[in-house]
Formats: C-alpha cells, sequence, structure tokens
C-alpha cells in the first residue's frame, strides 16, 4: 500500500449522506446530500425518513464525489464506511452500499466507528496529529471525551453525556423559543445579541460532589429544563421573552461547561494537543472559550472548519487512510451495522 | 449475459446468478440465507460465494436484477443498496422487479395469491393468474386480504394459512433469482437503460409532528 494511500469515505450514520475522497492527509472530495429539511417540521432526525434520503442520495452522492475528486472506483486503495455509532437503519444503508462497491471494485472494506472518524477528520486541514491527545466531540448524538494515544488501534473513552448530547439541548432549547431546527446555528447567531451574564443557569456535573462519578461526563438534561422553565415563568408572568438573552446564557452555560471539562482532561493526562470535532464545534463561543482557556495551560486546540466538524465522507475517509497507512487489517463482507458500537473499537477487523 | 439478481424483500436474503441468452434463462447459482435480522451482514458475502460457486468476478457481469418489495423496510433497503452500488462502480444496469411477482411467476399456472410477512400483524399481497399479476400489491390484514385465488405461496400464506382458506404451498416461501430474472428478461435482452431502485414501501413513515410545547410546569 502507498504511504498516501487513496481511500473513499462513505457515512450514513444520521441525517447526512456523505462521500468523501482523501489521498493521506489531502482532501480531494466530499460530497454531501442531507435530509435535514425533511426532519424540521418534526423537531429531530426522524430515522426511518433518513433511511429513505440515503438511499436515494447514496448513488448521486458517490458520482459527484469521484467526479469532484477526478478518480474512478478502480483506483481508488480501499473503502472505509461508518459502520457505527448510529441509526441503525441509517447506517445499514451506507454499509450495504460500501460492500457493493467494494465488491464489485475488488477493494479492500474498513467498518470504522463514527466518532474516531470525527477525530482523524482534523488531519485533512491540520496534517497529522500530534498523540496523545484528547478528543472533545459534540454534536447532536454525541457528547464525549477521549485520550487518543494511537487512533488507528485504540481510543481511550474518558467520559460521555449521561442525557442528552450538547447539540440535542442545542435543538430543544431552540424549540422552545420558537427558533427552529436545527437550534446550533440559530442559537449562536441569537446569542450574538445577547447578554451571557444575564441568567445564570446550571453547570451540569460540575459540582465538588459530582468529581468522583462524572469528573468527565457531561449532563444537559437539567440546563434544558431550567431554561424552560424559567422561560414559562415569564410567559405566565406576562412578559416578553428575551430571546437573545436566554440563547446567550444556555450557550454560555454549554461551552463553560464543554472546555472546562475538556481542559481538565488535557491537563489530568498531560496532553499538550485538544480536538473538538462534531456539529456543536462549530459553534463560535465554544472555539473562542476553548481558545483562551486552553492558552492558559500551553494546550494548542485543533478546530477544524465547519464543514468539516458536521458529518461527512470526508472524516470516514481521513480515518480509513490512516488505518491503511498503519496497516491494519480490512472488515470482512459480513461487516455488520452496529448502532452502539463501542468507542475502543476504532475499525472492525477480520 | 450474465445476471447477478438480488432480493431482501422477505427474510430471506438471496443472491443468484443467471444466464440469460435469447432463447432462455440458465440458473448457475444461488445462495440464500434465512434470517430477518441479518440481510446485512449476510446479501455480500452470499453474493460472494455465489460468483465463486460460478468461477466469474463481479466485471463478468451484464446486468442486476433487484427485487423491490415490497417488503420491511430495513432489509429491503440492503438489496436495493447493494445493487445500486454494484451496478454503479461496474457501470452496468439494474432493474427493478416487484419481490411478489418472483414468487407469482414461479407459481405457475392457475389463480395464486402471494402474501409475504409485513410485521405488524399484516402482509404484502398481490394476486396472480397464471404468473402475471392481476391485482396489488397492497398491505393489508390477513383477515382483509380479497380476491379470487385457489392457493397461496409465500410465507405470509405459511403464517396466516388458516384465515385464507387455500392450500399453502410450502416450497415456495421467498422470490427465487430466476424468477426475478425472468422478469426482466426482456430488459436485459434489448440493454434498456438502468432504472433507479425505487423500493414498493406501501406505508408512510410513522413520523408524528410535534403539537407544540409541552410544559415543564405543573
Ligand atoms: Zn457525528
Amino acid at each position: 500500500m502507498p504511504d498516501e494511500p487513496l481511500v473513499l469515505g462513505i457515512e450514513t450514520s444520521c441525517d447526512e449522506t456523505g462521500v468523501g475522497i482523501v489521498r493521506g492527509h489531502t482532501l480531494l472530495a466530499d460530497a454531501l446530500a442531507s435530509s435535514v429539511e425533511q426532519h424540521a417540521r418534526f423537531g429531530g432526525v426522524v430515522p426511518e425518513v433518513a433511511s429513505r434520503a440515503h438511499l436515494e442520495a447514496i448513488v448521486p452522492t458517490m458520482q459527484r464525489a469521484l467526479d469532484e475528486a477526478g478518480v474512478t472506483l478502480a483506483d481508488i486503495d480501499a473503502i472505509a464506511v461508518t459502520s457505527g455509532p448510529g441509526l441503525a437503519g441509517a447506517l445499514l444503508v451506507g454499509v450495504a452500499a460500501a460492500k457493493g462497491y467494494a465488491l464489485a471494485a475488488e477493494k479492500p472494506l474498513y467498518g470504522v466507528n463514527h466518532l474516531a472518524a470525527h477525530v482523524a477528520v482534523d488531519t485533512l486541514e491540520h496534517g497529522p496529529l500530534p498523540e496523545p491527545a484528547i478528543a472533545m466531540l459534540v454534536s447532536g448524538g454525541h457528547s464525549s471525551l477521549l485520550l487518543v494515544d494511537d487512533l488507528a488501534h485504540g481510543v481511550t473513552p474518558l467520559g460521555a453525556t449521561i442525557d442528552d448530547a450538547a447539540g440535542e439541548a442545542f435543538d430543544k432549547v431552540a424549540r422552545l423559543l420558537g427558533l427552529g431546527f436545527p437550534g446550533g446555528p440559530i442559537i449562536d447567531r441569537r446569542a450574538r445579541e445577547g447578554d451571557p451574564a444575564s441568567i445564570a443557569f446550571p453547570r451540569g456535573l460540575t459540582a465538588p460532589k459530582d468529581q468522583a462519578a462524572h469528573r468527565f461526563d457531561f449532563s444537559f438534561s437539567g440546563l434544558k429544563t431550567a431554561v424552560a422553565r424559567w422561560v414559562e415563568a415569564r410567559e405566565r408572568d406576562g412578559e416578553p421573552v428575551p430571546v437573545a438573552d436566554v440563547s446567550a446564557s444556555f450557550q454560555e452555560a454549554v461551552c463553560d461547561v464543554l472546555t472546562a471539562k475538556a481542559i481538565d482532561a488535557c491537563r489530568t493526562n498531560g496532553v499538550e494537543t485538544l480536538v473538538i470535532g462534531g456539529g456543536v464545534a462549530a459553534n463560535s463561543r465554544l472555539r473562542i472559550l476553548a481558545e483562551q482557556r486552553a492558552a492558559k495551560h500551553g494546550i494548542r486546540v485543533r478546530v477544524p472548519r465547519p464543514a468539516l466538524c458536521t458529518d461527512n465522507g470526508a472524516m470516514v475517509a481521513a480515518l480509513g487512510a490512516r488505518l491503511v497507512a498503519a496497516g491494519v487489517a480490512p472488515s470482512r463482507l459480513d461487516l455488520p451495522a452496529d448502532s452502539a458500537m463501542s468507542l475502543t473499537t476504532v475499525s472492525v477487523t477480520g | 449475459m450474465l445476471v447477478l439478481a438480488l432480493d431482501t424483500a422477505t427474510p430471506a436474503s438471496t443472491a443468484a446468478l443467471v444466464e440469460v441468452t435469447a432463447g432462455g434463462l440458465t440458473g448457475i447459482s444461488e445462495r440464500r440465507t434465512v434470517d430477518p435480522r441479518a440481510h446485512g451482514e449476510k446479501l455480500a458475502p452470499e453474493i460472494a460465494a455465489a460468483l465463486a460457486d460460478a468461477g466469474v468476478r463481479p466485471a463478468d457481469l451484464t446486468a442486476i436484477v433487484a427485487g423491490v418489495g415490497p417488503g420491511p423496510y430495513t432489509g429491503l433497503r440492503v438489496g436495493l443498496a447493494t445493487a445500486a452500488s454494484m451496478g454503479q462502480a461496474l457501470g452496468i444496469p439494474t432493474y427493478g422487479v416487484c419481490s411478489l411477482d418472483g414468487l407469482g411467476r414461479a407459481a405457475g399456472p392457475g389463480r395464486v395469491l402471494v402474501a409475504t410477512d409485513a410485521r405488524r400483524r399484516e402482509v404484502y399481497f398481490a394476486t396472480y393468474v397464471d404468473g402475471v399479476r392481476s391485482a396489488g400489491p397492497e398491505v393489508a390484514k390477513p383477515a382483509e386480504v380479497t380476491g379470487q385465488f385457489d392457493r397461496v405461496v409465500g410465507e405470509g400464506g405459511l403464517k396466516y394459512g388458516d384465515l385464507f382458506g387455500v392450500p399453502v404451498e410450502e416450497h415456495l416461501l421467498y422470490p427465487p433469482g430466476a424468477a426475478l430474472v425472468a422478469l426482466a428478461a426482456e430488459r436485459i435482452r434489448e440493454a434498456a437503460p438502468s432504472e433507479p431502485l425505487t423500493p414498493l414501501y406501501l406505508r408512510r413513515p410513522d413520523a408524528v409532528e410535534p403539537a407544540g410545547r409541552k410544559t415543564v410546569l405543573t
């Protein structure tokens, strides 16, 4: 295998159908089809709607990626696909398609972990990842802190949300403020006109009593409820709801907890690199706060550009390229879609 | 012309190779696993095995025929995603056929009900006269199935045979690969344009729009 393998990645774990193509650390194509608008009126991703959309989108998205990269399937060294975690029916479409491509083009197949792919994608922007690193992955489906010793072989989960994901909290608060779906970008925008210190919302699992069992875990359910209670109390009193202030204060609570715990994880493990990925990594306040806090401790923050933070095929291809370069064995054709894939599995081998 | 047939519209995952000539069809190899939750794991190895059994490579294929259902969605999509991606990778046409038609065609002469399990105590069904569909496909409770038929094929017949009141042909439970290819034989011989493989869902997604914000203050 070449040092800079040409790898194709397929992503269908949630509502984005992504096909990316990379050569080593170089991004050649990143084609995406989203069903997000079909989910908007339901206020969240509907698994069956997402699965139907993936089946319709996979062939045209593949074609766009191949055209954009100027390569054919025959040129590809390996095909990587998200085999978990994610929505079972959605994952299955991508895994089945990836097997079809791998079978027909007679290429090795790599079933990879979606979260590890969120870490790997940063190499497309910032080059090889210094290891060990701490990765914080925050999106509508996940909120995790990981210790990355060797991305090709394994990562160590340090903590995760015990209830809602960070992005889910943004969606729910946006809904109760009547701002639409998905909530992250809208709240980010509204928060810019608000005062983040105007309302003291709770910071979940940051109390001294939580440190023993939940030092690196997150909880956003209580925050969401606190926002709902605050808003309803205003409405009941017949007063207008200051949407910008609520947005800013809510966002500050989320970003405060995320960055504090991420920096704590770096310092505890003697790690100097923090990678942030997932859709919430696109949040402007999270980026600023992480930079400010990391700088105080000599920690370098790596956040890929927003288009690479959200789910896409390039991240899967990036991880696939790393696996190929490291000589990791490919997956077999009976590779299952594993909706609850453990973080300790970076790729499914043998 | 070597044709690959795939069907995952029933608990069976089927991969078959069929030789299509100007005069007829010859089955070359067929692999099948019956497991309602394992299409995603079983189908691709079956295709590889069916090809290996025949001593051919994917590049030797001329066309792909896929059963487009109706069938339980998750499994059905495995066959269609696999067929579509293989067709794209090989640059060969894909043709869709109704999976129930495969059973109807294989059932042969007479008036036949094809019924497959739609879960939720319902069946996908259609009726056939001498192998050609006369009504359907539809989804309904077994007791609500209407039509004129003298026997039933498909595993819906096995499961709800008492309700249909006609003999059940237990040897014909899943669409055979050769019957699916036969249904597309004209298109294959004419090298008709490739078709998008659109699933026959027959049901809308279960999704409820939120009625409004629920209060958390009680
Ligand atoms: Zn993600």
